[in-house]
């Protein structure tokens, strides 16, 4: 773009530009930052212990020199794999409804439920799961507190956040496909799930990890009711930790390769956000070409 | 109106008094038009004058558009597909729509004909296989795409993907063809190979088709609909064979109009 010099358009653009080129610097200096010191912090770790000692230590007993993370690390992946079970299917039911059989007034007062349910804070889903779902499984198998109640917990808060995202790439569909699925004879449902949901797909796919992402890092809540054993939970009433908690629980007063332990793990939780943020990436990109076509 | 003097066995639909309206505005008042079942009906007219609302009665896609409220009577063989109780599914199977945009589905171009097949029913791979070879054949694409069918739909030419929705349409077995400006977006090229398919197949099937093209309603045209907007509301002027309407109009609006001197 041209600009006459010294004229008032041409100081606006070099600011605005001065600005955004400044916000994304700080940004990206603040994330860059975060790993680095999180690296720094877990280098003693890595050295003296060993990413192999980490994942393979019988147990968790920093004080007694071991360093097991592999129990919390599945309980992460099982917390997290579990919530997406329950959680992705209603969601995505859910979005369904919301956009091809609700009418108009009823789908905009269920959209605002649902963005309402996405804006509580954790605790409060974890004070719900404390106070009524611990007891309530604990009358099946105690103790209640549990894999299965940590997995409910998390479900019903990614929900939304996948409900969301879902009807949201349901809507980008264009509507001339669904309608020509319908002047093929097609009934609502074969043009939904056959024509509708390919297209979709990727994009809900991406937002049910990009979702997940958010979640398995998701403490206060899953903490209040997982009972934070450190085992290998042997059913899904078994109570777990995962690294998460256990992070929460014992950097106050975690010193020296316990406290470089406790950053390790968090650092493999980064690498495991930063995978699934690759997966979704993939996913977005792999149905590209029958989206898109010729430019 | 009853402008074709033909026996009823030769009549396909029977339009009479039918009014479209979307919410409160009126967009086709009281038409009323027998179509032939050989040959091509071009439905011709200004933009804005009920053309696609009236084509989407045809087939009672009209019932998909939000706030379209549709009444009078469409007959076909003698029954009312305007009636609540007429089965819309089969109705669409045996009248297809070709939209102005060609719209094939985000999938290869196999997947895009095997679809409806199988979404019917039918099982035996082999049958579905030839029938999309039939088809693609019919509309003449299946020397181009033979090579390429699993590739996706939309990495094909404007005019191949137009000729594409038309295989999808005919993979039916469709006894008719709705068909709403399918070459407006279409290159010169592309639009005389989907005219020349569209003649070819008027031997076949019953073909509606709104154009904004005189030369086009003229040269495929086997009868021609003049539907013009009074008061904001959509209205048919008159119907009769192509010949009578070009070169001997009843109504002077028509004469203006197909002579291009109307504003
Ligand atoms: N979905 C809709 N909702 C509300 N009004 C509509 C809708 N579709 C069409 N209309 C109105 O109905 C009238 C007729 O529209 P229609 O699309 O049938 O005209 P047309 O003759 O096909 O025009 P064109 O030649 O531009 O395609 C117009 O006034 C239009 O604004
Ligand atoms: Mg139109």
């Amino acid at each position: 773009m041209y600009y006459p010099p010294r004229s008032k358009d041409w100081l606006a653009h070099k600011l605005l530009l001065f600005s955004s080129r400044s916000a994304a610097a700080v940004s990206a200096s603040v994330l860059v930052l975060a790993i680095a010191v999180v690296t720094l912090e877990s280098l003693p770790a890595i050295r003296d212990i060993g990413l192999w000692r980490m994942l393979s230590d019988e147990s968790w007993h920093p004080s007694s020199d071991s360093f097991g993370l592999a129990p919390m690390l599945l309980g992460t992946v099982l917390v997290t794999v579990l919530a997406i079970v329950i959680a992705a299917p209603l969601a995505v039911v859910s979005a369904v409804f919301r956009q091809f059989y609700a009418p108009r007034a009823l789908g905009g007062i269920y959209r605002r439920l649902i963005e309402l349910l996405a804006g509580i804070p954790s605790v409060v889903f974890g004070l719900w799961g404390l106070t009524v779902l611990v007891p309530l499984i604990s009358r099946i198998e105690p103790p209640g507190a549990s894999l299965l109640a940590a997995s409910l917990v998390l479900a019903l808060m990614i929900l939304p956040t996948i409900e969301l995202i879902s009807a949201t790439a349901l809507a980008d569909v264009p509507h001339h496909h669904y309608l020509a699925a319908r002047a093929l004879g097609l009934s609502r449902e074969q043009a939904v799930w056959k024509v509708v949901m390919p297209s979709a797909v990727s994009g809900i796919c991406a937002g049910t990890i990009l979702g997940v992402a958010r979640a398995a890092g998701e403490t206060m809540a899953v903490m209040m009711v997982a009972g934070n054993v450190v085992q290998f939970p042997d059913s899904v009433f078994a109570p777990v930790r995962t690294l998460s908690a256990n992070i929460a629980l014992e950097v106050a007063y975690a010193v020296d390769l316990h406290r470089a332990s406790l950053f390790a793990s968090g650092l493999i939780m980064i690498i495991m956000t930063l995978f699934a943020f690759c997966c979704a990436e993939a996913i977005a990109h792999s149905r590209k070409s029958y989206r898109v076509g010729r430019a | 109106m009853a402008p074709l003097d033909v026996t009823s066995d030769s009549i396909f639909w029977r339009v009479n008094d039918l009014t479209v309206s979307y919410g409160k505005a009126l967009a086709l008042s009281s038409v009323s038009i027998d179509i032939r079942k050989t040959g091509v009906t071009a439905i011709i007219g200004p933009s804005g004058c009920g053309k696609s609302s009236f084509l989407c009665c045809l087939n009672r896609l009209s019932e998909m558009i939000p706030g379209c409220c549709v009444s009078g009577r469409i007959e076909i063989q003698r029954e009312n597909i305007l009636a609540t109780r007429f089965d819309s599914t089969s109705l669409r199977r045996r009248v297809g729509l070709i939209f102005q945009k060609p719209n094939p589905f985000p999938m290869s171009i196999r997947r895009n004909l095997e679809l409806p097949l199988r979404e019917h029913g039918m099982r035996d791979s082999r049958e579905v296989d030839s029938t999309i070879t039939r088809c693609l054949t019919e509309v003449g694409l299946w020397s181009e795409v033979k090579d390429r069918l699993d590739a996706p739909a939309l990495s094909l030419s404007g005019g191949q993907q137009q000729r594409l929705c038309i295989a999808r349409a005919l993979v039916l077995k469709p006894d008719a063809l709705l068909m709403d400006e399918p070459c407006s977006a279409l290159d010169p090229v592309s639009t005389a190979v989907v005219e020349s398919l569209i003649q070819s197949l008027s031997k076949n099937y019953t073909i509606v088709m709104v154009t904004h093209n005189l030369r086009q309603a003229r040269r495929l045209g086997s009868d021609v609909a003049f539907f013009w907007m009074r008061d904001g509301a959509g209205m048919l002027i008159e119907a009769g064979s192509s010949d009578q309407i070009f070169n001997s109009p009843r109504h002077e609006l028509t004469q203006r109009y197909v002579l291009g001197q109307v504003a």
